[in-house]
């Protein structure tokens, strides 16, 4: 009380609530201590100086699938409808502890009661000679989507540096525009981390058709420099360079916790949180890309940059944050990725690292691309892995939570996952 | 924020037929592929049935992790939109939603829900067994509730009454326009006409005999008529007053008929004087004038069926209903209101009591329920131009024993009388139906 009185005589802004970021998570966990807290005052911080948006609809931006004036995911009217002062345009860029004040980069200040670290990831740039001197894209703004869509039109051949989702769905958007394509991924397959090796070689087949696109996997660029008519050329660990007139970097992401450093909260690669989503310093959460939270697989903590994983941590962040008694604590990540590409889709949930013991079931037809591969870990559910199958992601997802016993239903289950999903669903958590 | 329409699913009434997805499929998808529907009846491996469709969820988890703004709750009609030109076929709804409520149509190459149809579902169209109902209960909190309370706050009933319940929606719909009788029974006792000198309404209201409710209602409907004002004149009177002393000049009136809608809220006996019987009072109940113990087994006679005498009467409009079913008596309200503005309209309401009937008071609309499910009382409306109708037939009922063990007045029955409970539900339905399907 003392604290609020002195925050008002120095003229400093106040909030119970305070929430860095404006992506998933930091939505989830405002929606979610409104539910409980229709009073307390709440200051949203959000990077960008657009609405809130995600950077998962951002290669649909760059297709021209998506309108980018329509990507927004909330609009003001819902801020002030919920009593949330969204501060657009702003970063925290330190934060006193001990005095619970942040401070933001254009040096105002707001002293916070309970602070949420939802601020998100930024993409990772691999250590290349000579990048800095080259152009390059990311893709991780709507300004980036941006930038990149007004180049489409004008590239003939584009250079991909990372075989992961942005990287791979830049190189449809960009064959599709009429650009050959050349995706340079350091691993041994595309899409290293969200399907197998068969799977991925399924889906590079699709990519491969129209001989637009090459895929170069188990090298890593060394060098870049800059090319003729302001392009680029890449020098390859191994193989001859490639040269192109576009470079788009998709290697990844890692936590925005930069402005963490020095700071008495715990952090390992991310941010690192318990099942309630509180950090090591009292009074702060962190959610979402950010936070480094339990596996469900693993006794380590994992990074695990899912959307629906972001929705969860934001929500149960909140939810302890606001004091809300029907808080469950967080079960533990479970990769969760779906891929749609040239009118296909892929499904996968659950881990693919087999545990010691563990069943892995393929059933594969090549000719129509449908692939599906099932581990069972003690006739539980470990992980499924599907293209051109359909099943209930959602509800497989439930299926490895709950590990329920799918022994006497094996063979069915592999027949039809989505038809015995559906009546495990209606039997034991309807 | 408005309450919504749903769809339930009353998996004890599915055969399985698929018509739901057939419908649903050509509804939706011009195909006649039950893998087109965007509702799947299927086999819970455990004997029943489960349902696969988009819930509608009150806080949906899709809608939150949908990357493309693709997906929101309507405020309006609470119906999980979708919007085509926003969704980017990134399939993340379908890892949200835990009950395969949105998937993926391979043949269109996106997602697909349910959308209820616009308000007329064609799958609960094309459902001939009643599993899946579309419930329009939300019309009542929407549209009553914006209506003004006509009684005073803190009526006095016992713990778990439900006639609170009824008196309130009651004279909510029935409007302010209306002048109240309230003869001696629960409805005064608990405070609708008043204390020092203040009435319990927010109407007129006054306090009638039990011998005279139905004619003092005639007086003041005639003399409003005769002043150029047209009121509704409205009883809420409990069994004793309308089936004993009340029932000649109930007859009466119902008889001349006379512009009123009388509502009987039957508890089965003198509930607020200290539970005596009345002829309401079915056989077999334990009641303070009918008590139990070496020369009395409870009540000796079977309860007169006061709702079918008034049929005989051929009022304007008769009906029974139940606190269990709501939206049943909100629908014959409407009717009885407006049959009530040409002639007689009387609608009998079947009211469990806590106190009297000793049981739990939790317990209130779960033995309505059950009494209405077991056959013990039926649902059922009458006019002279449409005859008798029942308006939720109980095809399978449930076996009257549920019924009976669920209330303390019945506690004492022998095997004799409850098969002699058993004969006189027998032959009761056997009496409505007789009239439900009888020639005008």
């Amino acid at each position: 009380m003392r604290k609020t009185e002195a925050a008002k005589v120095m003229g400093m802004e106040r909030a119970d609530y305070l929430i860095a970021g404006a992506g998933h998570a930091a939505l989830a966990a405002m929606h979610a201590i409104r539910l409980v807290d229709a009073g307390g005052s709440l200051t949203v911080v959000g990077r960008d100086r657009q609405l809130p948006y995600s950077p998962t609809v951002l290669p649909y931006v760059v297709s021209g699938r998506s309108d980018p004036k329509r990507v927004f995911l909330r609009d003001e009217a819902y801020f002030a409808c919920a009593r949330t002062a969204y501060r657009r345009g702003h970063a925290i860029v330190r934060i006193e502890l001990a005095s619970r004040i942040a401070e933001l980069d254009d040096g105002s200040r707001i002293e916070f009661g309970k602070l949420l670290l939802s601020s998100g990831a930024r993409p990772v740039i691999p250590p290349v000679t000579g990048l800095q001197a080259v152009p390059y894209h990311v893709l991780r703004t709507l300004d980036d989507a941006l930038r990149l869509r007004a180049e489409l039109p004008r590239t003939r051949h584009a250079i991909v540096l990372g075989a992961g989702l942005i990287g791979m769905h830049a190189a449809e958007n960009l064959s599709k525009g009429g650009a050959r394509v050349t995706i340079i991924e350091v691993q041994g397959q595309i899409l290293p981390g969200y399907f197998d090796a068969d799977a991925a070689a399924i889906i590079a087949r699709a990519f491969e058709h129209d001989g637009r696109v090459t895929i170069q996997t188990g090298t890593r660029a060394v060098s870049a420099e800059a090319g003729a008519q302001g392009g680029v050329v890449l020098h390859l660990q191994d193989g001859p360079p490639v040269s192109g007139d576009l470079l788009l970097i998709g290697a990844g992401v890692a936590p925005a916790i930069d402005f963490l450093a020095g700071s008495q909260i715990r952090c390992d690669r991310g941010i690192l949180v318990d099942a309630s989503m509180r950090t090591s310093v009292e009074g702060v959460w962190a959610a979402g890309d950010v936070a480094q939270a339990a596996s469900f697989y693993e006794a380590r903590p994992v990074l695990n940059g899912i959307l629906p994983d972001a929705v969860e941590q934001g929500r149960i962040a909140g939810m302890d944050m606001a004091g809300d008694a029907a808080l469950q604590g967080y079960r533990g990540a479970v990769p969760l990725n779906t891929y749609s590409y040239f009118g296909r889709h892929a499904v996968s949930v659950g881990s693919g690292c087999a545990p010691p013991g563990a069943e892995i079931v393929v059933r594969g037809d090549a000719d129509a691309e449908r692939y599906l591969k099932v581990i069972f870990d003690q006739g539980r559910l470990h992980g499924i892995f599907a293209i051109n199958t359909p099943l209930d992601a959602g509800v497989m997802w439930q299926l490895v939570r709950r590990r329920t016993d799918l022994t006497s239903l094996r063979a069915r289950f592999l027949a039809q996952p989505r038809e015995v999903g559906r009546a495990l669903m209606s039997r034991l958590w309807r | 924020m408005p309450a919504y329409n749903t769809i339930a699913f009353h998996a004890d009434r599915c055969d399985m037929c698929g018509a739901c997805m057939t419908a649903c499929a050509q509804a939706k998808s011009a195909s006649d592929s039950p893998r087109r529907a965007r509702i799947e009846v299927l086999a819970d491996g455990a004997g029943s049935f489960g349902l696969a469709m988009c819930r509608q969820c009150a806080d949906p988890e899709c809608v939150q992790c949908c990357p493309a703004a693709a997906l929101r709750k309507d405020a309006e009609t609470g119906i999980v939109e979708w919007d085509h030109d926003r969704c980017v076929n990134c399939l993340l709804c379908t890892v949200a939603c835990s009950y395969a409520g949105i998937s993926l149509d391979e043949a269109v190459g996106h997602v697909v829900k349910c959308d209820h149809c616009g308000g007329d579902p064609a799958c609960v169209r094309a459902c001939k067994t009643g599993a899946l109902e579309y419930l329009t209960t939300a019309r009542i909190y929407n549209e009553v509730g914006a209506l003004e309370d006509l009684f005073v706050p803190g009526l006095a009933g016992c713990q778990g009454c439900n006639t609170e319940l009824l008196m309130r929606h009651t004279l909510r719909r029935v409007g302010p326009n209306t002048v109240l009788a309230a003869p001696p029974g629960c409805v005064p006792g608990m405070g609708a006409v008043g204390y020092n000198g203040m009435t319990g309404t927010k109407v007129p209201v006054f306090h009638p005999l039990l011998t005279n409710t139905a004619p003092m209602l005639a007086g003041i409907k005639r003399f409003y008529k005769r002043k150029g004002r047209e009121v509704t004149a409205l009883a809420l009177a409990g069994d004793g007053g309308a089936a004993d002393v009340g029932f000649q000049s109930l007859s009466g009136a119902a008889e001349r008929g006379e512009e009123m809608l009388f509502l009987v809220i039957d508890n089965e006996g003198y509930m607020n004087t200290g539970m005596q019987r009345s002829s309401c009072t079915p056989y077999g109940a334990w009641t303070t004038t009918t008590p139990v113990g070496r020369e009395s087994p409870g009540k000796s006679q079977d309860a007169k069926n006061l709702p079918l005498l008034m049929v005989g009467h051929r009022c304007a409009y008769v009906a029974t209903a139940s606190a269990a079913f709501m939206t049943d008596f909100y629908a014959k309200l409407d009717h009885a209101l407006e049959a009530s503005r040409h002639g007689f309209a009387y609608l009998h309401v079947y009211s469990p009591c806590t106190t009297g009937w000793r049981f739990p008071s939790r317990q209130n609309i779960e033995v309505a329920r059950k009494a209405v499910e077991s056959n013990f009382v039926m649902l059922w409306e009458y006019s002279p131009e449409a005859g008798l109708r029942l308006t939720h037939p109980i095809d399978d009922p449930a076996p009257v024993k549920e019924y009976l063990e669920a209330v303390g007045k019945y506690r004492h029955l022998t095997p004799g009388q409850i098969a002699h409970i058993e004969h006189h539900i027998a032959d009761n339905v056997a009496a409505i139906k007789r009239q439900a399907t009888a020639p005008l």
